[in-house]
C-alpha cells in the first residue's frame, strides 16, 4: 500500500517544521522498511512570510508502487493534511495555486485534517469548507509554532504531529517507528517522550460531508490557449476603482486573480473614532490594502491585506489600529461599513477584539523579547518535555 | 470599348552595393525607427552603411550604440514592444552572447528583424562563415532564413518585415548572410521606389499588444505551469501560420516588384529529372551551381536545392523537390558533433523531413566550407562524385563526409 501526508504550513515562518515533519514520516516508514519521498511544493516557492505553502510526504511497500506518486507537484489524495497554523482552515491561496484552495481539499475521503490549535473544534469547522464527503478534523493543542526558515524554535511540534499521525494512520506510519526514527535522527529521548504524548493526546471527530464552511470558495478558471492573449500580455489593473454603495472614496486597483489574503494569520482592527487621517497606514501599507472611504478614513480591505502589521507599527495613535489574530473573525467584511452602520456597536465590538488576550498575541513580529514564552505559559497547554531537561 | 492600363513599372535604380549595405537600403524604405550598433566583423559593415544613411538625411531612425550585443537586442526587444519598428544584428559569438534576449523574444511576439553575418564561432577566433551561430536560435521561435545574393538581401529584408510584423505571426526574423562572400561583396543591386514599397509594407501596428500608457497592460508576467504549454503553442500556431503568411508575402512581392515568381522556400536548379540532388543554404549555391552546370556537360542528371527557409521548414515543398532523387547530399557549413551519423544540422532535419516519403532517397551528409573555407568547384566534383556512386549501387557505405579538409 502507499500512504501519503500533506503538510500545510505557514511560508518561511514554518518552513523547517514543515520539512521536518514529512522527513520524519519518510524517516519513520523506512524503519518499517517501506520507502517514501518527502518533498515541498515547488511552485511555493520562492516562499514569502507567512504564505500557505506545503510540503509532502509519500510512503510505499516498494519502490515500485512508490513509482506513482513521483514527479508529481502534489499528491492529490492524502490520509493527513496537516495544517500547523490553525488560520490556514480558512483556505490556502499560494503561487503555485489560482483561486483558494479549501485546507480538506487534497485530503481523501475519509481521510483526516489534523490541525494545531487552541480552538474547538467547532470553531475550526466554521472556518474548514464543506467537503462534500465524509471526513475527520483532528487537534492537537498548540500555538502555532515558529520554527522558521532563520530560527528553528524546538518546541516539539514536529515530533508531536508525528506521534499523532502515527495514531490517526498507522498504516502509513506506526507509533514504534516514529519513536525509532525520532530516536535515529535526534537522538533525543524528550522528543521520543512528546511523540508519545502527541499520539496519545490527540483527538479526533468525524465530519459529515456538508458540515464545516458553506462559502464557495474563490476560483480562477484556467484558460485555453486560444483564449489567452498572444506576447504574454495580460490587461494592466485600473489604477482605482469605484466601490459599490459607497458615495466618493475609492478603491487602489488590485490584482483580481491572486488575492494573497490567506497569507494572512492576524488582520489590523481600525478604530475610526480616533483616527486622525494621518495617511500614514495608506502610504506604508506595502499592499495598498486600504480603500480610501468617502468620509477620509483608510478602511484595511480584508481580501488584500496580508497581515504584515506594518500599518499596525506606523500608526502614531494609540491603539487606533490593533493586530488581532485571524481566528478571531468570521469574515471578511467591510469594517468601514460596519462602522458606519451603527458606531456604537461597532465600537463594541472593536473593544471585543483588541482586549480579548487570546486573539491580541502575535503570529510574527513579537512585541517585546519572551513574548512567545509568555503566550505559551498562558495558553494552558500542559508543558510537554523539553529538549536538555 | 473599354481600355485597360496597365500600371507602368515604378522606378527602380541599380546601385553597386555589397550584401549589407543592401538590408541598409531596405532598412531605409522600411522607414524603421530605431536601430541599435555594437560592432562585430562581418554585420558591422550593415551597421556602418545605416549610420551613414542617416548622417545623410535619407533615413530618420534613432540609433543607438548600445554597450554589448545583450544590449543591442534589449533595446530593439522594448522598442518593439512599444511599436516601433527595428532592427539589429550581430556575427559569431556577439550572436552568442546576446542569447538571453534572443530566447525570450518570440514568446513576447515582437517581430524584430536581425541579421546575422555569419561568422565562426570563437574559439579559435576567426572571421570565415559558419552557419552555427544563427542556428543556435533554430528551436526558439525565430523565422530563420538564409539568402546568397544582394539583392535577395534586399527583398528578403522588406518581405521578413511584412512576414514578422503581421498580426497572425508577429514573431522575430533573422537573416543569415554568409561573411565575406555576401556581407563585404558589392554586386550589381535593383534597389525599388519608396512607392513601391508603401504599397508592399504595411506600417507596424501592435494592436492591443502595445506598450502605451492607453492599453495599459503586462507583458510577461511570472508563470507557473499552469500556463506555459499554453504559451509555447501559442508560438506553435503562429509558426505554423508562418509558411501562409510567407507565400502571400511573396506573391505581392513578386507582383508590385515585377520579380520572377520563384518559390519562396526553396530554389531549385536543375533538378527536374535529377538523380542526385545537392542540397545547402548560402552562398555555396553560386560554385554548386557552376559545378552543376560542369556535371551535366559530362552528362550527368545533377541538380542543386537551395533551402531559403530554415524556420519555419517548407517540409513539403523539401519533399517534392527532392522525392525524385536516389540521392541527396546534404552540405553543410556548420557542425554538430555527435549528430546521428556524425553528420550536422541540415543534414539532421533533411532526413527527418524526408523519412515520410514512401520512397526515400539516400541522404549522405557533407561538411563543408567550415571557417569561411572556400566551397570550390573541386568539392562539387567530389561530392556528386560520392552521390554517383550512391545512387548507382543504391547502398550508402559511407554516411558523412568531410570535403576540404586537409588530413
Amino acid at each position: 500500500m502507499t500512504g501519503s501526508i500533506e503538510v500545510v504550513y505557514r511560508g518561511i515562518f514554518q518552513k523547517h517544521l514543515g520539512q521536518r515533519i514529512t522527513r520524519g514520516i519518510v524517516l519513520a516508514a523506512r524503519q518499517e522498511g517501506k520507502v517514501g519521498i518527502s518533498f515541498g511544493r515547488y511552485g511555493d516557492s520562492p516562499e514569502r512570510n507567512g504564505i500557505p505553502a506545503k510540503s509532502f510526504a509519500v510512503v510505499a511497500d516498494s519502490e515500485e508502487e512508490l513509482q506513482a506518486h513521483l514527479a508529481r507537484y502534489e499528491p492529490t489524495d492524502n490520509d493527513v493534511t496537516v495544517a500547523v497554523d490553525d488560520t490556514l482552515c480558512k483556505g490556502v491561496e499560494s503561487w503555485a495555486w489560482y483561486g483558494l484552495q479549501p485546507i480538506n481539499k487534497l485530503t481523501r475521503d475519509g481521510g483526516t485534517v489534523l490541525v494545531t490549535s487552541m480552538q474547538s473544534p467547532e470553531a475550526l469547522l466554521r472556518d474548514c469548507h464543506r467537503k462534500g464527503a465524509a471526513w475527520n478534523l483532528a487537534i492537537v493543542k498548540g500555538l502555532a509554532s515558529f520554527s522558521g526558515l532563520w530560527v528553528y524554535k524546538d518546541d516539539h511540534t514536529d515530533v508531536r504531529v508525528l506521534g499523532a499521525i502515527a495514531r490517526l494512520a498507522p498504516k502509513v506510519v506506526g507509533l514504534q517507528a516514529v519513536k525509532a526514527a525520532i530516536r535515529a535522527e535526534w537522538g533525543d529521548e524528550s522528543k521520543v517522550a512528546s511523540a508519545q504524548l502527541g499520539h496519545d493526546r490527540v483527538e479526533s471527530r468525524p465530519v459529515g460531508p456538508d458540515d464545516g464552511n458553506a462559502e464557495r470558495p474563490y476560483e480562477f478558471k484556467l484558460l485555453k490557449w486560444q483564449e489567452m492573449r498572444e506576447g504574454l500580455v495580460i490587461p494592466g489593473i485600473p489604477v482605482r476603482q469605484e466601490v459599490e454603495g459607497w458615495d466618493g472614496g475609492y478603491r487602489p486597483g488590485r490584482n483580481p486573480t491572486f488575492k494573497k489574503f490567506s497569507t494572512r494569520t492576524m488582520r489590523p482592527v481600525v478604530d475610526f473614532e480616533t483616527c486622525t487621517k494621518c495617511t500614514v497606514c495608506w502610504l506604508q501599507c506595502p499592499d495598498s490594502c486600504f480603500d480610501v472611504t468617502p468620509t477620509g478614513h483608510y478602511d484595511a480591505n480584508m481580501e488584500a491585506c496580508c497581515g504584515c502589521g506594518v500599518c499596525e507599527a506606523v500608526c502614531p495613535v494609540t491603539n487606533c489600529i490593533t493586530m488581532v489574530n485571524e481566528q478571531a473573525f468570521a469574515d471578511n467584511g467591510s469594517q468601514f461599513e460596519a462602522h458606519q452602520k451603527d458606531p456604537a456597536k461597532y465600537k463594541a465590538w472593536l473593544l471585543e477584539k483588541i482586549q480579548d488576550k487570546a486573539t491580541t498575541h502575535r503570529s510574527h513580529g513579537f512585541r517585546y523579547r519572551g513574548q512567545y514564552e509568555d503566550e505559551l505559559a498562558d495558553s494552558g497547554v500542559e508543558e510537554t518535555a523539553k529538549s536538555g531537561d | 470599348m473599354s481600355v485597360v492600363t496597365l500600371e507602368a513599372p515604378a522606378k527602380e535604380k541599380e546601385l553597386l552595393i555589397s550584401g549589407c549595405a543592401a538590408i541598409a537600403q531596405a532598412l531605409r524604405l522600411a522607414s524603421i525607427d530605431v536601430v541599435t550598433a555594437y560592432p562585430i566583423r562581418p554585420y558591422d559593415t550593415v551597421m556602418q552603411a545605416v549610420a551613414k544613411l542617416i548622417a545623410n538625411g535619407e533615413l530618420d531612425a534613432e540609433y543607438i550604440v548600445a554597450s554589448s550585443e545583450h544590449d543591442q537586442f534589449e533595446i530593439v526587444k522594448h522598442a518593439s514592444a512599444v511599436g516601433a519598428r527595428t532592427f539589429c544584428g550581430s556575427s559569431g559569438v556577439g550572436w552568442m552572447y546576446a542569447m538571453e534576449a534572443l530566447a525570450v523574444t518570440p514568446a513576447l511576439r515582437l517581430p524584430l528583424l536581425a541579421l546575422v553575418g555569419n561568422r565562426a564561432l570563437d574559439d579559435p577566433g576567426a572571421f570565415g562563415c559558419e552557419h552555427n551561430d544563427a542556428l543556435a536560435v533554430r528551436d526558439l521561435g525565430w523565422m530563420l532564413t538564409w539568402v546568397d545574393t544582394a539583392q535577395e538581401a534586399l527583398d528578403t529584408a522588406l518581405i521578413c518585415y511584412r512576414v514578422a510584423e503581421d498580426p497572425r505571426i508577429f514573431l522575430p526574423c533573422a537573416i543569415g548572410a554568409d561573411g565575406a562572400f555576401l556581407t563585404h561583396s558589392e554586386a550589381l543591386v535593383k534597389v525599388p521606389s519608396q512607392e513601391q514599397v508603401d504599397r508592399f509594407l504595411p506600417k507596424y501596428d501592435r494592436g492591443d499588444k502595445q506598450l502605451h500608457p492607453d492599453n495599459p497592460i503586462t507583458v510577461a508576467p511570472q508563470a507557473n505551469e499552469d500556463w506555459v504549454m499554453e504559451i509555447r503553442k501559442q508560438n506553435d500556431e503562429a509558426m505554423r501560420r508562418a509558411h501562409d503568411v510567407i507565400q502571400e508575402a511573396y506573391r505581392d512581392y513578386h507582383r508590385i516588384f515585377g520579380r520572377r515568381g520563384e518559390n519562396p522556400f526553396v530554389e531549385t536548379y536543375m533538378t527536374e529529372d535529377a538523380d542526385i540532388i545537392l542540397f545547402g543554404q548560402g552562398t555555396l549555391s553560386l560554385p554548386v551551381k557552376v559545378g552543376v552546370r560542369k556535371l551535366r556537360e559530362q552528362g550527368h542528371k545533377v541538380g542543386f536545392v537551395r533551402l531559403k527557409w530554415l524556420r519555419p521548414f517548407p517540409t513539403l515543398e523539401v519533399q517534392e523537390a527532392l522525392a525524385g532523387a536516389k540521392a541527396v547530399g546534404v552540405i553543410d557549413r556548420d557542425y554538430s558533433f555527435g549528430a546521428p551519423n556524425h553528420g550536422a544540422v541540415l543534414y539532421t532535419e533533411l532526413r527527418s523531413a524526408l523519412f515520410d516519403l514512401a520512397q526515400r532517397p539516400a541522404v549522405v551528409s557533407f561538411i563543408c566550407g567550415l571557417g569561411g573555407r572556400e566551397v570550390t568547384l573541386d568539392s562539387v566534383t567530389e561530392m556528386s562524385e560520392v552521390l554517383l556512386k550512391v545512387a548507382r549501387t543504391g547502398r550508402v557505405d559511407q554516411p558523412n563526409y568531410w570535403i576540404g579538409v586537409r588530413g
